[in-house]
C-alpha cells in the first residue's frame, strides 16, 4: 500500500518539477525518475524471481472493486525488461533531444509522457483487475501517442500517430470486450474471475474469450495481420521513442498474451496450433517486407514484426506443449519466447538508437544516400554490427541462445507427434530457418549499404561520431548482450520460476529443465567463448604474420577502369533485387520507370515503392468503402447554416412527436385488435 | 578428435582431386593434386594490399570465416568417436555458426565499395537463405528417425537396415553434396573458374583480399568442403570398427570430391537466374526424405 503511494507520489512530484523548472532540469528529473523507480519496482521484481512474490490488495473506490496487485515471476520478468529498456531509453533520450532544447513546452509534454508511459508499463504487467488494467492500457496508449509526435511540425509524423491512436482503440475494443463479457457473467472484473470463469466453461468457449484477448493484444504487439500501424508510428517517432516502442511497447502485449494464457483454463492445444499459425507467417512477412525498405527505420520496424513471429512460434510451442503434458517441449516454448522478448528489447533499442546517431549526424536514413559510415562513426558501426549480429540469431551474442531454446522446443516435439504435428514442425522448423537466412540478408544490407564502402551521396564534411553520453546508453545495452550471449545460464535460471508457472510445477521440481536444449545452453556458451578466443588469436597471428611484411594501399579492383565513382557501388536496392525478383509475387511494389528509346535516349528515371499488400486489402479498401458509403450522404453536408437549423429543428420535433406517434400506434393496434 | 584430425587432413587433398577431376574432363593433365594447398602456404607468406575504401570489417572478417568454419567441425562426430563436443541440437550451432562466417564474408565484400563484390555478396546472402532450411528438414527427419537430437547421436544410432532406410541414405548424402556445393559457392548453375560477370558469386567476392586473408579464406574453402564430406560419411560408417570405418570415410571424401567434380564440368553454365529454382529443388528432395522417415516410422494411417 504504502509502496503504491510512494510511486505515484514519486510520479507526481517529477511531473510538477517537469512543469516548474528549466529545460536543462527537466531532463535531468525525468532520467532520475526513471532510474528510481526503476530501481524501486526492480528490486520487488527481483525477490519476486527468487521465490518471495509480492501481493497486496487495495480497497479500491465502488468504481474499481477490490484492485488487487501482485508482481508474481511473469510480472517481474517483464518489470525488469521494461525497466532496462526504458532506464537506456531516457539516458539516451537524455542526449539525443539536447538539439531540441528550444522547444520548450513541447518537450515537458514529452517528459512527462515518457515517465507516464514507464508507470503504465509498470502498472499493467502488475494489477490483476480489469478495469484498472483497461484504464492503464489507455494511458499507455494516450502517452504513447505524445511521445510519438514530438516532432509535430511533419504531417507525416501526425498522421503516423493518429494511425498508431486509431488502432491502439481498436485494440482496446477487444481487450474490453474481454473483460466485459466476463464481468458480465461473473460480475467481477478481478483477474481471478476470468480464471474461475473459464475453467467452468467449455473449452470453446475459453478459446473463444482467449482469441479475443488474443487480437487486441496482437494489434499492439504487431501480429500480421494487425502490424500495419507499426512501420507508420516507429520510422516518425524520435529515436529514443522508436527504440523504446519497439522494445518494450509491443512487447506489452506479449505480457498481455502470456498472462490471459495463465489465466484462461481451456484447450491448450487448439490455441496454440492457431498462435503457431499466426507466428510463421507474422515471422516470414515482417523480414520479407524488411529487407526492400530503404528507410532504416522503416526497416527496423517491419524487423520488430519479425521477432514477434519468433516470441510467438515460441509462445505458440509452449500452449501445444501444455496441451499434449509435454513439459519439456512447454517449458523450452515459453523460455524461449520470454528469453527473445528481453533480447529483442536490448537489440532491438540499440538498433534504433544507432539509427538515430546516424540521423542526428547525416540528417537522413534513407540508405540510398548513406555509406561508408564506419570511417566517420565508428562507435555507432560497431554497436550497430553487434546489434545486427545478435538479431540475425549468430552465436556467439544473445539472438542465438532464445532461437536456440526455441528449435530446441521444436525437435523435442518431434518424438510425442502425430502426423498433423509433425508436419507443423516440418514447416515450423523450415519457416524459422527461413526467417534466419531471410533476417542475414536483410542486416547485411542494413549495415553495409548504411557504414561500409563510399558515401552515396554528397555528405557535409562535420559529420562526426556521437558524444559519449549518448553512446554510454548503448554500450550498456552491449554489454547485457554480451552477458547473455556468453554467461546464458545465469538468466535461464532466472527463467525457471516464470516458465513454472506455465508448465504448473513447484518451483523447486525443476529437474526436468536439465534436460535437452536446456543442458546444452551451457556447452554454447563455453563454445562461444572458445570461438571468440579463437577468433582473436587468429587477429594476433594475422598481425604477427604481416609484420615482416609490406602492406599497400590501393584503390579497389576496378578492372583497370580506374574511374572512382561511388555511384558505380550496389546500392540498398540493387543488393535486394536478386531477392526481390523470386518474393515478388507476394509483395507489392509501386514501379515508376521510363522505357529508354531511340537512337539519343533522353534522361529517364526509375524508382520503386515497397507497400504492404495486407494493408492494401485489409486498412485501405474498408476505409475506401467506407468513405464512398459515406459520400453518399455528403449532400447533407453542404456548409448552409439554416440547412443545419433545419436539421435541428427536424431532430428535436421527431424526439417530441415520436412518442406521440408512438402512443397513436399503439392505441391503433389495440383497437384493432379488439375489433 | 580424430574426427577433427581426419577432416583436416582430407581438406588438404580434397580441392586438389576436385580440380584434377575437372582438368581431367576437359582433357588436360592438371595441376597436383597438392598445387591448392602449396598456394595457400605461398599465400601465407605475402604481403598484402588493401583498398582505401575498406574498414576494420574488411581485415577481421576473414579471421572470423575461418574461425566459424573450425568451429562447425568441431561438433561433427566420426562414427563412435563423439566430436570435440556433442550435445542435443548442436547441427542448430552448426548451421549458424557458419552462417556468422558467411555474414562476414558479405559485409567484408560490401566494405570494398565495388560493383563487382557487391553482386557476389548479394548472390551469396540469397542462396545460402534459400539452402538454409533444406538442411534443417534433413536432420530434423534423421532425429526423427532415430529418436536424437544431436550429430554424434543421429550418426551412431543410425541403422541402415531396409531398402528405404540406404534409399533415405542416399538421397540425404545427394542433399548434401549439393549444400555442400552450394556453401563453397560452387553451384553446378555457376562455374567458378570464370570471371565472368554473370557467373559470379564467391570467387568476386574475395577480390580484394590478398596474402594471409586469402590464405585463411581459401582454407576455411578446403575444410567446408571436407566437413560436409566428413557428415555423409557419417550416414554409411556407423557400426564398422575403426580401421574399416577410416578407410571408408577416406574413400567417401575421395568420391565425394570427384562426384563434386565431375558435376561440376558437366552440369555446369545454365542462367544465373535457374539457381534459386535449383536450391529450391533441393528443400523438396529434402522434404520427400521427410515423408520416407514417415513412411518408415508407418505415422501414415
Amino acid at each position: 500500500m504504502a509502496l503504491i503511494n510512494i510511486l505515484l507520489l514519486i510520479e507526481f512530484l517529477a511531473i510538477a518539477a517537469v512543469l516548474l523548472f528549466k529545460t536543462k532540469v527537466k531532463g535531468i528529473v525525468t532520467v532520475a525518475t526513471v532510474i528510481i523507480v526503476s530501481v524501486i519496482t526492480g528490486y520487488f521484481a527481483f525477490r519476486s524471481l527468487s521465490g518471495n512474490s509480492f501481493a497486496i490488495t487495495l480497497l479500491g473506490t465502488v468504481l474499481f472493486g477490490q484492485v488487487k496487485i501482485s508482481v508474481d515471476a511473469l510480472s517481474a520478468w517483464f518489470i525488469l525488461t521494461i525497466n532496462f529498456t526504458m532506464i537506456t531509453g531516457v539516458l539516451y533520450g537524455f542526449n539525443y533531444m539536447k538539439k531540441y532544447r528550444k522547444r520548450e513546452a513541447q518537450l515537458t509534454l514529452h517528459s512527462i509522457a515518457f515517465m507516464v508511459a514507464h508507470f503504465a508499463l509498470l502498472g499493467i504487467c502488475s494489477v490483476q483487475n480489469g478495469f484498472v488494467f483497461l484504464l492503464l492500457w489507455e494511458v499507455l496508449a494516450l502517452s504513447v501517442f505524445t511521445l510519438v509526435i514530438f516532432d509535430n511540425t511533419k504531417a507525416e509524423t501526425i498522421k503516423a500517430g493518429i494511425n498508431y491512436l486509431v488502432q491502439s482503440h481498436i485494440s482496446i475494443v477487444f481487450v474490453m470486450l474481454g473483460f466485459i463479457y466476463v464481468a458480465y457473467k461473473t460480475g467481477s472484473v478481478s483477474f481471478d474471475a476470468i480464471r474461475d470463469f473459464s475453467g467452468s466453461q467449455t473449452p470453446l468457449a475459453g478459446t473463444a474469450l482467449f482469441l479475443c484477448f488474443f487480437t487486441g493484444f496482437a494489434i499492439k504487439a504487431g501480429f500480421v495481420p494487425f502490424h500495419t500501424w507499426l512501420p507508420y508510428a516507429h520510422p516518425a517517432a524520435p529515436s529514443h521513442v522508436s527504440g523504446v516502442m519497439s522494445g518494450v511497447v509491443i512487447k506489452i502485449g506479449i505480457y498481455g498474451i502470456l498472462r490471459m494464457l495463465l489465466l484462461i483454463r481451456t484447450d491448450y492445444s487448439t490455441i496454440g496450433y492457431i498462435v503457431l499459425f499466426i507466428s510463421v507467417i507474422t515471422g516470414l512477412y515482417g523480414v520479407m517486407l524488411a529487407i526492400i525498405q530503404h528507410d532504416l527505420k522503416k526497416l527496423l520496424a517491419y524487423h520488430s514484426i519479425e521477432n514477434i513471429g519468433i516470441i510467438g512460434i515460441g509462445i505458440g510451442l509452449g500452449c501445444i506443449g501444455l496441451g499434449t503434458g509435454n513439459k519439456l517441449m512447454a517449458a523450452l516454448g515459453f523460455m524461449g519466447a520470454l528469453l527473445h522478448t528481453l533480447n529483442h528489447s536490448l537489440f532491438k533499442s540499440l538498433l534504433f538508437y544507432s539509427a538515430g546517431n546516424v540521423l542526428q549526424s547525416v540528417h537522413t536514413v534513407n540508405m540510398e544516400r548513406l555509406g561508408g559510415l564506419i570511417k566517420k562513426m565508428p562507435q555507432t558501426a560497431l554497436l550497430f554490427l553487434v546489434s545486427a549480429i545478435a538479431i540475425c540469431g549468430l552465436p556467439p551474442l544473445n539472438g542465438f541462445i532464445s532461437e536456440f531454446l526455441i528449435y530446441g522446443g521444436l525437435y523435442t516435439w518431434l518424438f510425442s507427434a502425430s502426423l498433423l504435428s509433425l508436419v507443423s514442425i516440418v514447416f515450423s522448423v523450415a519457416a524459422l530457418a527461413l526467417i534466419g537466412g531471410l533476417a542475414i540478408l536483410c542486416f547485411t544490407k542494413a549495415f553495409s549499404i548504411v557504414f561500409l564502402g563510399n558515401p552515396r551521396s554528397e555528405q557535409q564534411p562535420e559529420i562526426t561520431e556521437t558524444s559519449f553520453w549518448q553512446l554510454f546508453p548503448m554500450y550498456l545495452a552491449v554489454a547485457m548482450m554480451i552477458m547473455i550471449g556468453l554467461f546464458p545460464t545465469l538468466f535461464i535460471n532466472a527463467l525457471e520460476r516464470p516458465v513454472c508457472l506455465f508448465t504448473g510445477t513447484p518451483a523447486y521440481d525443476t529437474d526436468f529443465l536439465k534436460t535437452g536444449a536446456v543442458e546444452s545452453v551451457k556447452t554454447v556458451s563455453l563454445l562461444s567463448i572458445g570461438f571468440i578466443l579463437f577468433i582473436l588469436f587468429l587477429i594476433g597471428l594475422r598481425k604477427y604474420a604481416g609484420k615482416r611484411k609490406e602492406t599497400h594501399i590501393r584503390t579497389t579492383w576496378d578492372c583497370g577502369y580506374g574511374e572512382k565513382n561511388p555511384r558505380i557501388q550496389y546500392t540498398a536496392a540493387s543488393f535486394a533485387r536478386s531477392y526481390l525478383k523470386h518474393a515478388k509475387p507476394i509483395l507489392d511494389i509501386e514501379k515508376d520507370e521510363t522505357e529508354v528509346s531511340g537512337v539519343f535516349p533522353e534522361k529517364k528515371h526509375y524508382s520503386s515503392h515497397p507497400y504492404d499488400k495486407i494493408e492494401r486489402v485489409l486498412i485501405d479498401k474498408p476505409l475506401k468503402l467506407i468513405d464512398s458509403i459515406t459520400d453518399l450522404f455528403l449532400f447533407l453536408q453542404n456548409g448552409q447554416l439554416q440547412r443545419y437549423i433545419l436539421y435541428g429543428i427536424i431532430f428535436i420535433a421527431s424526439v417530441i412527436a415520436f412518442p406521440q406517434i408512438y402512443g397513436k400506434i399503439q392505441s391503433l393496434i389495440y383497437f384493432l385488435n379488439n375489433l | 578428435m580424430l574426427s577433427l584430425v581426419l577432416i583436416l587432413f582430407c581438406s588438404l587433398f580434397f580441392t586438389g582431386i576436385l580440380i584434377r577431376t575437372k582438368s581431367i574432363a576437359s582433357g588436360r593433365m592438371g595441376p597436383g593434386i597438392l598445387q591448392p594447398i602449396r598456394d595457400v602456404v605461398r599465400l601465407f607468406k605475402k604481403g598484402s594490399v588493401y583498398s582505401e575504401t575498406t574498414s576494420i570489417i574488411f581485415r577481421i572478417a576473414p579471421s572470423v570465416y575461418f574461425a566459424s568454419v573450425i568451429m562447425a567441425c568441431l561438433v561433427i562426430p566420426f562414427g563412435a568417436d563423439k566430436g570435440i563436443v556433442s550435445f542435443n541440437g548442436d547441427f542448430v550451432f552448426f548451421a549458424y555458426i557458419l552462417a556468422l562466417g558467411k555474414f562476414f564474408t558479405i559485409i567484408s565484400a560490401m566494405d570494398t565499395g565495388s560493383s563487382f563484390e557487391g553482386m557476389g555478396a548479394s548472390r551469396e546472402a540469397l542462396y545460402s537463405m534459400f539452402a538454409e532450411p533444406a538442411f534443417f528438414i534433413l536432420i530434423g527427419s534423421f532425429a526423427l528417425l532415430t529418436g536424437k537430437t544431436s550429430f554424434y547421436e543421429i550418426f551412431s544410432s543410425l541403422q541402415l537396415g531396409t531398402s528405404i532406410t540406404y534409399m533415405l541414405g542416399g538421397l540425404a548424402a545427394a542433399v548434401l553434396v549439393m549444400i555442400a556445393m552450394i556453401e563453397n559457392s560452387r553451384m553446378p548453375v555457376d562455374d567458378p573458374k570464370t570471371h565472368l560477370e554473370l557467373t559470379m558469386i564467391h570467387e568476386v567476392m574475395v577480390l580484394d583480399n590478398s596474402g594471409f586473408d586469402l590464405g585463411l579464406i581459401l582454407t576455411a574453402g578446403y575444410i567446408k568442403f571436407a566437413m560436409y564430406g566428413a557428415i555423409i560419411s557419417g550416414f554409411f560408417i556407423s557400426g564398422l570398427s575403426l580401421p574399416l570405418s577410416i578407410a571408408l570415410f577416406l574413400f567417401i571424401q575421395f568420391l565425394f570430391a570427384i562426384i563434386a567434380g565431375v558435376i561440376e564440368s558437366f552440369m555446369a553454365r545454365f542462367r544465373m537466374n535457374h539457381n534459386p529454382q535449383f536450391i529450391l529443388a533441393l528443400s523438396s528432395v529434402s522434404f520427400l526424405i521427410f515423408l520416407g522417415v514417415l513412411l518408415v516410422l508407418e505415422k501414415f494411417v
